[in-house]
């Protein structure tokens, strides 16, 4: 029987990150999970609301908490919900958490989902991102069993962005400061994982349409650390890092008479390829920076180990990651 | 009516007890309302605990032939001893005398006057009750054996191994390495004074080495703890060497043509290399080598043998058929010095530890300063050739962090001012340290710091987000940038350099839990070793005869520990002198025909002083060890274990005192003969 999850898409994965949705549903038979959508779901907000009015902020999050809890979706004793964008997955989250912290903000919630014929006990819905289902509930060992096509060859930077790893409450799932989820399962696909170090880092989120020169800045860190690597492409979880990097790419280079051609791509885009499935049913072509040079560069093969560099006579000793951690090739 | 004459004596303690209570209420009350209870005599006094005061009780006792004294004053961990010694010099059996907290327990925790003293006539009615059945008892006495066993050599350990040896006592020093000397046989320098560590240390590890009282004990663990205060059986395992310590003549020519090089994670701090069998550093204490048999040719392969071969001694010193050893010996007293682990700065990777090369943790950078270290005493980089330009040294890595470690650890504001100092000598490098706050408190310390500030070292306050080698402005290439807010300019800064030194947090010991356990001791939820009490004794423990000394009781520089291992030796030695110490008979016992054999308590008990009789399968408890805390006696599902001093007819009695103010308010009865077992 596979896992049931319910599903809040978000209002990016029907837009702009519909490859990210396509993909998310693509891969999950695979994965052996079934996503189950809220019905009549509404946006999250994203980031602004909740800086302008906080009633309505949080009681239109709490209305999809109050859905999903009415819906029963996942069975069993646990009701988890996927969220597979980050912004949507910390509002989620964080809504409830503040509510059960806050039993008069709880009620004043309540009082406004009463008009609509809902309620909300908090904790009683589970918010995950689909990353922590996967790595975590799916593991390493099953996704590496489903691998067909290995990505060998295709250098990759894992981007986690800054909000995924940061609630410090129920739903943190990795190390807020240098995460190493997505490496290990890119690692598993068959790719060439670069230690990206500047992996958790804003993409600028929406100063894009605030300040530009703030978002451009921010952006051209990323693509050119990712560059410095030598990376294929970047691989994403959040469709606002993928809207940033990819749409303002182009931007980015026109500013600073740059030339980076980074496709970025979603991860389980990648899940799909190396699981055999048609790169059709993935959402490959709607990205603007185009992706087909650097998919074309996965190679049967993989790739030689980088001939190590052999220290000199003086060197002193490298201290070694701890076991389980991810060596990296560079 | 009881047919005890009790004496109530009620202390104002200056203000601290009388602003909030009314003491002479409250003695007033005692003895109208209490008479029938048996209480001939109640008094208010200033301070019952001055010489006045206990004579006030003594006299009493004398002229009213009180057999029984309630002192209502603070808490009787401050106070219990002076009242109880007062009676006995009145020729009262001392434990016929109860002192109640109307301190600790009502006046410091109430504001409302009338309500607090109505609670403290409480208190005393119970203490008035419970004394009652309080039994005459007298203290039980034990011989101490004059030998002390000291865990873990390094300096706190050491120390107190001289000061006792020294005082013509015998002493076993255990150490679990090859070689005494512990973390500081790794320094070069010490603060503030910066004498060399070895120089300073060496002398006194020739001195336990060599000592007629020492029986040293290296490659060795303490394996279980049999007794109690003043005869404890130790059962130490002597790992095999390997090497017959009785030929060995220490040359090391077996080291030398050993053909197997291992990184030494231990006194090299990973930096450097040993070979299978070796000693861990020149002056090691004592000389005689040891195989490590994991990374060995012949253990692991079965061939090689070329430190045997090579071995000059007749007979051969290497001994491939060596095994283990287990000994068992007696002594007195133990103390505790296992010293502390460093952080793993693995568990913050923004810091880049073992992930980017020229960052290193702070026993590291001790091995690259230290002149018989990897390098010689050169400061340099991974590559062991280039001389850093710019030294960043990050403060409170896994420190006073919620995330890691609360605590300070206490050494590293000094240890990282030392180690501006040694680039600023030996390099001229520009340096930078990353700070919260600078402690720089003991003698000398803070003038330490303003002859490194006049080094010419930088000083950055804030905590640092990351150490990066993502270049993104001019000049940053090639280098580590140490991004961090520098909450003095209130800027963010991004601080290019070429070597990053992390001030790493002390830990205790990662087996320190199971080490409390083997000795009957208790850790803090950090892991650190509980001292008795923080201030008035930090080097005792809750169980008698295990004292604690150095870094194991919480993070500590060198004159601290050296300071605790003098501390630790003294109040054995006083021990050792005294020939038998008296217990406080406050113990658990059982009842034999009530005890099942369930074995319920017998895990329980934090001392180790319960055990089983597999002949008769009953529980029995060992009156030394037991330290009458009292867990025992309310797990036992067959009220089989009662309590010296702390009987259910006793606690009974006092809830039934506690409660006899409200009995015109409600009935209140007195308990029932079933509820208590006979």
């Amino acid at each position: 029987m596979s896992a049931k999850y319910g599903y809040y898409p978000g209002c990016s994965l029907e837009r702009n990150a519909i490859a990210y949705h396509q993909s998310a549903v693509a891969v999950a038979p695979v994965l052996d999970i079934e996503f189950v959508e809220l019905d009549d779901w509404n946006c999250c907000g994203a980031t602004e609301y909740i800086a302008i009015d906080v009633l309505p902020a949080y009681a239109l999050v709490a209305r999809n908490l109050a859905i999903a809890s009415r819906q029963k979706l996942s069975g069993g004793n646990q009701n988890q919900v996927v969220a597979p964008c980050s912004a949507c997955f910390l509002n989620l989250s964080k809504v409830d958490k503040y509510m059960s912290d806050a039993p008069r903000l709880a009620a004043n919630v309540n009082t406004a989902l009463a008009a609509g014929g809902l309620s909300y006990k908090p904790g009683s819905v589970r918010v995950r991102h689909l990353l922590d289902i996967v790595v975590n509930d799916v593991g390493y060992d099953a996704i590496a069993a489903k691998v067909q096509k290995p990505l060998y060859g295709l250098r990759i930077a894992p981007y986690y962005g800054c909000l995924i790893v940061r609630p410090g409450f129920q739903g943190a799932f990795d190390d807020p400061e240098y995460p190493m989820s997505l490496d290990r399962l890119m690692g598993t696909l068959g790719t060439t994982v670069v230690d990206f170090p500047v992996k958790a880092h804003c993409c600028g989120g929406h100063m894009t349409q605030i300040s530009e020169q703030v978002a451009l800045e921010l952006i051209r860190q990323l693509l050119q650390n990712a560059a410095e690597y030598e990376a294929d492409a970047i691989v994403t979880l959040c469709p606002m890092c993928q809207l940033n990097l990819d749409g303002y790419q182009e931007a980015v280079n026109r500013h600073y008479g740059t030339k980076y051609h980074i496709p970025i791509l979603y991860f389980t885009q990648l899940m799909g390829l190396a699981f055999g499935l048609p790169a059709a049913t993935l959402g490959f072509g709607k990205e603007f920076v185009d992706a087909a040079a650097a998919l074309n560069k996965i190679g049967v093969q993989p790739p030689p180990k980088p001939k190590k560099e052999r220290a000199g006579k003086e060197a002193l000793p490298m201290p070694e990651m701890a076991a389980g951690g991810l060596s990296h090739e560079s | 009516m009881s047919p005890e004459r009790i004496g109530v004596y009620v202390c104002h303690c200056g203000s601290n007890i009388a602003a909030t209570v009314d003491v002479e209420e409250v003695a007033l009350w005692a003895s109208e309302e209490l008479g029938d209870r048996g209480v001939v005599v109640a008094r208010d006094y200033q301070f019952m605990c001055s010489s006045l005061g206990q004579e006030l009780i003594e006299a009493d006792i004398k002229e009213q032939g009180l057999t029984r004294v309630v002192v209502a004053a603070c808490s009787p961990h401050l106070h219990e001893r002076t009242f109880r010694t007062a009676c006995k010099r009145a020729g009262l059996n001392p434990f016929l005398c109860e002192l109640v907290s109307i301190r600790e327990q009502v006046s410091w925790v109430h504001t409302d006057r009338a309500a607090a003293t109505e609670k403290a006539m409480a208190v005393v009615s119970g203490g008035v009750e419970r004394v009652t059945l309080h039994q005459p008892l007298e203290p039980l006495h034990v011989p101490i054996h004059p030998a002390t066993l000291i865990v873990g050599g390094g300096i706190a350990g050491i120390q107190a191994a001289l000061e006792i040896a020294d005082s013509g006592y015998p002493v076993y020093l255990v150490e679990r390495e090859p070689s005494i000397g512990g973390h500081m046989a790794q320094f070069d320098k010490t603060f503030p004074t910066l004498d060399c560590s070895a120089c300073i240390l060496t002398p006194k590890m020739v001195d336990v080495g060599g000592h007629p009282n020492v029986t040293l004990l290296t490659w060795s663990e303490v394996e279980r703890v049999d007794g109690y205060v003043g005869s404890f059986t130790v059962t130490v395992r002597k790992k095999a060497r390997y090497v017959d310590e009785s030929v060995c003549t220490g040359c090391g020519i077996c080291t030398e043509k050993c053909p197997v090089r291992v990184l030494d994670n231990t006194y090299e701090a990973g930096l450097g290399y040993r070979k299978a069998v070796y000693r861990p550093f020149a002056q090691a204490v004592p000389k005689y080598p040891v195989i490590d048999r994991e990374n060995c040719t012949y253990f692991q392969r079965g061939k090689c043998k070329a430190c045997q071969l090579f071995c000059p001694t007749h007979p051969k010193a290497i001994d491939f058929e060596q095994k283990d050893e287990i000994l068992q010996f007696q002594v007195g007293n133990i103390i505790l010095a296992t010293g502390y682990d460093l952080f793993d700065c693995r568990r913050i990777p923004q810091y880049g530890y073992a992930r980017l090369a020229n960052v290193f943790t702070s026993l590291e950078f001790e091995r690259l300063c230290n002149a018989a270290g990897p390098t010689g005493g050169k400061i340099v980089l991974r590559d062991g050739v280039t001389e850093p330009a710019t030294v960043g040294i990050i403060h409170c890595v896994g420190s006073r962090d919620h995330n890691y470690n609360p605590y300070c650890s206490n050494i590293c504001c000094m240890q990282s001012l030392k180690f501006g100092h040694l680039v600023k000598e030996r390099t001229g490098a520009e340096v930078f340290n990353f700070y919260i706050d600078i402690r720089t408190a003991f003698k000398d310390y803070d003038e330490f710091y303003q002859r490194v500030l006049e080094d010419g070292v930088h000083f950055v306050r804030g905590r640092v987000a990351e150490v990066t080698d993502a270049a993104r402005l001019p000049g940053e290439e090639g280098k580590l940038i140490i991004q961090v807010e520098d909450t003095l300019l209130g800027k963010q800064r991004r601080i290019p350099v070429d070597m990053v030194v992390l001030s790493a947090a002390l830990q205790p010991r990662q087996d320190s839990t199971e080490v409390a356990y083997t000795f009957g001791i208790a850790c803090s939820a950090n892991g650190w070793f509980i001292e008795k009490h923080p201030k008035l004794d930090p080097v005792a423990t809750m169980t008698e005869g295990i004292f604690i000394a150095g870094a194991c009781q919480g993070p500590k520089d060198i004159p601290a520990s050296v300071a605790q291992g003098a501390a630790a030796a003294a109040r054995v030695l006083g021990r050792i002198h005294q020939k038998e110490l008296a217990l406080e008979p406050v113990r658990a016992s059982i009842i034999a025909e009530r005890c099942s054999g369930c074995r319920i308590c017998n895990n329980l008990c934090p001392f180790n002083a319960i055990s089983y009789d597999t002949a008769r399968m009953i529980t029995e408890i060992n009156p030394a060890l037991c330290q009458g805390c009292g867990t025992c006696v309310a797990a036992c599902p067959s009220g089989a274990i009662t309590g010296t001093q702390f009987s259910n007819e006793q606690v009974l009695a006092q809830l039934y005192g506690l409660l006899l103010l409200n009995v015109s308010s409600g009935p209140v009865q007195q308990p029932q003969p079933a509820l208590v077992p006979a």
